[in-house]
């Protein structure tokens, strides 16, 4: 009841604004201020990481350029060659605000391409779920099931353990670790949508499945689509961290975050803190920015999702 | 006979980020010792409000704003949570529209009506539980030991109803408050309800107000009606003047809108318009943009009148011929 | 009820025997474990010698029927490093890992429960929204991370507790545990805190969302209209309701508990089956690797199984379906 007459008061306070869904969401999106400077600053990470060979002192892995004499140096000492380390260096003389830049570029690299990959392959195997409908629908979800029933971690984990190290691999770890959420996501619009009349109604009409499919569940989906894939990619860039520190993951030749922390790993008993510290607050910071952009995106897209 | 429940300029207002909604502005109502008291209105006209408020289950960003609330000549508007936490379900208890949402379905029902007698009774839980296994033999449930056992979802909707009114009359209330307890239910489960709610006030003398949107239902069983619109109540009197012959414009269009046996193959009445968007009433009277009725004089808020021991909110009392068919 | 329990022991058994192929076929695939065990000037001979010696010779499809038929009877095969059976070097593990999880666990629902129940009752208070704050933060740092800065915090800086390894054993009712001695508990704290983080954040979060979703429904507005206190509404009424999903959810966490131990293990050197697994990983020990993997599976599908059962046995409404089939 007290619902009902705030329902009515809500709508009464809307006026009727001309604005296409674009315009709106975006109004709704900045009304949060977290989730705004979330927003910015991913996309500075991105830049230093896209600009890192330009606004570094040092090309971390160019031997020539590194100095052993640099080794395990504290915060803002001077290196060799003259310029001011700011977060100090590593084990083998790397200057860590370099390093930490050169290894976003690896682990945002690894985290958005296994992001967008296991994004197309679960749409797409979500899509022939809904467009197939019996025996293969309920195959294919039994699989998703099924996965979905072992953390993502330890798929990850198992792959990795199959495949070996690398780029290549650790990519390809994550997407077989990660599609299964899409295609569920997928499949649950397909269901919400084909439950609907209307579709009953095209049916009737002789309307194709495929057309059903593509010009109604696909649309349908993009939203939570989105949602799930910013949330996926910062527990894919995550994971990807994770299994490097492990040793498991990308070898020493791809210093990712992960690859720099766990070789600061070893100085941390001995009070070098910040060889692990830094590429761990990089870290931090690039996951938390996501998720919080992507907690925001749930609660602003969610709403119109329900209609 | 003395007045068990006296509502006196009651105002309950919900302070919403886009406005405030005046859900219950200014009712006035007495009810008497073991009396029934239809109280009818469309969804939104503020009536489960009203029941809300005096039990005291109003929560933020709803308040009682003025107004008095007299229960046995005490005030209860905004009283003590304590003191209103002893009255729920002691003197004056609630049945609820949905059977199925109110009974809690994880808990069997013994234990819910059993909690319902121990929260203001130091009895022990085997006097509890054959107080509750007479209890629900008084409505009508056959082998209620067994019925005790089960859990809600166990039961038939007019069974889990039929609980509800057996734990709402455990205590022996002065006063319940039923919230459109029938509205969820088949049409002969219903008056089957109606029924049983009818024999246990006569037995108990305990009083009743039965809130709902359909004027069939009252029409059988409250001796009283109060008709609330946007609010406040437009019209109230005894049951058999009010629908023989009603004087608020709205009354007339609602009791037009009842399909009869007698009045088949002609067109229904239907009152015109939307229900009134609560943030935004007209100045005057809240009917007017949807009144056939209308006069100038519609443009003030039309006073409470007393006409032959009714009370009218209404400029243009509605002549008895001009009934709408 | 025995029909649902045997339908789903089939399901689990089929389960387990997809993994077993896709598990060891994986594993199998990549590497060559000979160069690593054989030494680097070991003629062609030697290396043939090992070859036949680990089985390594034979196709594929026949090792794996070798290792079914190994697996039925209890023998996943020798460490290539150990030398050893595979099963019992896991079987040895176990316990540390078991103790490690069933800690955090724990940890998880003492901590987590009561936060989330505040911050669902109290949603607009500073420290509901502090609560929820730290629990985004639970869900977004990365475990090992967050492990790492615990030693440097309790172990290096402030030197409460020790950083690494596995305390005293002590017995109680016959169990061998590290949490029966205060070394042990020392010892354990640190890792279980940083494997618990997580599941405290989920447990806030669950918790406070049923909370929310129950105090706004129709059974707890009855609840208050039979003037029941506020403790039993909430730790009856509510808490009833939330625990089926909060339990399931916490219970299948179990599962990934032992799967993310490989990471809390690893960096506090935990003696647990997880720093078995990488170790085995690195070196390319895959009997190892695939009797854990085999390990864990059937963990999980127990899990799953004894999941589906509790709840079964907690929601009513799903045991009487079960019944009615």
């Amino acid at each position: 009841m007290s619902d009902l007459v705030a329902d009515t008061a809500l709508d009464a306070a809307t006026p009727p604004r001309v604005e296409t869904p674009f315009q709106r969401f975006r109004a709704e999106f900045f009304e949060s201020k977290i989730a705004t400077i979330a927003l910015a600053i991913f996309l500075i990470i991105v830049l230093l990481a896209v600009l890192a060979p330009w606004i570094t002192p040092q090309n971390p892995y160019d031997l020539a350029q590194v100095s052993v004499m640099d080794g395990r140096l504290p915060p803002g000492s001077e290196a060799f060659d003259g310029y001011t380390m700011w977060l100090g260096s590593d084990g083998s003389g790397r200057d860590l605000y370099s390093a930490i830049l050169y290894g976003l570029r690896i682990s945002l690299t690894v985290g958005l391409a296994s992001g967008v990959i296991a994004l197309l392959i679960g749409m797409a195997i979500g899509l022939v779920a809904a467009y197939a409908g019996g025996r293969i629908e309920a195959i294919i979800m039994r699989i998703v099931d099924l996965q979905l029933s072992f953390p993502a971690s330890l798929v990850a984990l198992m792959m990795v353990a199959a495949l070996g190290k690398g780029v290549d691999k650790i990519i390809l770890a994550l997407v077989i670790a990660q599609w299964a959420y899409y295609a569920r996501t997928v499949r649950a619009t397909a269901l919400v949508e084909r439950s609907k009349e209307y579709v009953e109604a095209a049916q009737c009409l002789g309307i194709s499945r495929f057309r059903i499919v593509f010009r109604h569940i696909l649309p349908n989906c993009m939203a939570p689509l989105i949602v799930v894939g910013t949330v996926q990619t910062a527990s894919a860039i995550s994971l990807e961290a994770t299994l490097s520190f492990l040793g498991v993951g990308l070898p020493q030749t791809e210093p990712s975050i992960g690859v720099l922390i766990a070789n600061g790993f070893e100085y941390m008993l001995s009070g070098r803190y910040w060889i692990s510290v830094f590429p761990g607050l990089a870290l931090l910071l690039t996951v938390v920015s996501i998720n919080l952009v992507g907690d925001h995106l749930r609660d602003v897209l969610n709403p119109r999702l329900k209609k | 006979m003395s007045a068990v429940l006296e509502v006196r300029g009651l105002k309950t207002h919900f302070f919403t980020h886009a406005g405030v909604v005046k859900a219950v502005d200014g009712v006035d109502f007495t009810i008497s010792k073991g009396e029934i008291m239809g109280l009818v209105g469309e969804s939104g006209s503020g009536k489960s409000i009203t029941g809300f408020s005096i039990i005291g289950l109003i929560d933020p960003p709803g308040r009682i704003v003025e107004g008095s609330i007299k229960f046995n000549g005490e005030e209860i508007a905004n009283a003590k949570e304590e003191l209103l936490q002893n009255l729920r379900g002691n003197r004056i208890s609630m049945i609820f529209q949905d059977p199925m949402m109110t009974l809690n379905p994880v808990l069997r029902v013994d234990t819910q009506m059993i909690e319902a007698i121990l929260a203001h009774e130091p009895v022990s839980k085997q006097t509890a539980w054959e107080r509750s296994r007479d209890a629900l033999g008084l409505v009508g449930i056959p082998s209620p030991e067994e019925r005790l056992r089960a859990y809600p979802h166990q039961l038939s909707g007019g069974m889990r109803q039929r609980v509800a009114i057996a734990t709402a009359f455990l205590n022996k209330p002065d006063l319940i408050i039923a919230d459109e307890p029938t509205t969820a239910l088949d049409v002969t489960i219903q008056s089957q309800i109606i029924h049983e709610a009818q024999k246990l006030t006569k037995q108990t003398g305990t009083a009743m107000i039965w809130i709902t949107h359909d004027l069939a239902v009252v029409a059988g069983l409250a001796e009283r009606i109060s008709v609330m619109y946007a609010g406040r109540i437009v019209e109230q009197g005894g049951i058999d003047d009010v629908i023989d012959r009603p004087l608020h414009p709205y009354t007339v269009g609602l009791l037009g809108s009842v399909p009869t046996a007698n009045r088949r193959g002609k067109r229904l009445f239907q009152i015109e318009g939307m229900t009134p968007n609560m943030l935004a009433l007209p100045k005057g009277c809240a009917f007017g943009p949807r009144c056939h009725a209308q006069t100038d004089a519609c443009g003030q808020r039309p006073p409470v009148e007393d006409i032959d021991g009714r009370s009218l909110r209404c400029f243009n009392p509605q002549p008895a011929a001009e009934v709408v068919e | 009820m025995t029909v649902f329990i045997i339908r789903r022991l089939i399901q689990a058994l089929l389960v387990v025997f997809m993994m077993s192929v896709i598990v060891f076929f994986g594993v199998n695939i990549v590497g060559d474990p000979v160069y690593m065990l054989v030494s680097p000037d070991a003629d062609q001979a030697d290396i043939a010698a090992a070859i036949s010696r680990l089985g390594l010779d034979r196709p594929i499809w026949e090792q794996y029927l070798l290792f079914l038929k190994g697996a039925a009877q209890g023998d996943l095969g020798n460490s290539f490093i150990f030398g050893e059976p595979a099963l019992k070097l896991i079987l040895h593990h176990m316990p540390a890992t078991m103790e490690l999880a069933f800690s955090a666990l724990i940890l998880a629902i003492v901590v987590g429960i009561p936060l989330g129940l505040y911050a669902g009752l109290y949603p607009d208070s500073r420290i509901s929204k502090g609560i929820m704050a730290a629990s985004i933060f639970g869900f977004s740092l990365p475990t090992f991370w967050v492990g790492l800065m615990l030693i440097m915090l309790f172990a290096v800086e402030l030197r409460w507790v020790p950083a690494t390894g596995r305390g005293d054993l002590g017995t109680f009712l016959g169990i061998q545990s590290s949490l029966f001695t205060l070394d042990g508990l020392s010892h354990i704290f640190l890792p279980a805190l940083n494997l618990a983080l997580l599941k405290i954040s989920l447990a806030i979060r669950l918790t406070r969302a049923g909370v929310r979703e129950a105090m706004g429904l129709d059974y707890v507005k009855y609840a208050r209209a039979k003037g029941l206190s506020t403790r039993r509404i909430i730790f009856v009424h509510v808490m009833k309701n939330i625990m089926i999903p909060v339990v399931t959810v916490m219970g299948l966490e179990f599962g990934s508990l032992i799967g993310f131990s490989v990471v809390t293990e690893t960096i506090f050197a935990w003696p647990g089956m997880g720093k078995l697994l990488i170790d085995a990983i690195l070196q390319l020990d895959r009997p190892v690797v695939v009797a854990y993997l085999m390990i864990i599976v059937l963990f999980f599908v127990l899990i799953n199984l004894v999941v589906d059962i509790l709840y079964s046995i907690l929601d009513p409404r799903v045991r009487l379906q079960d019944q009615g089939a």
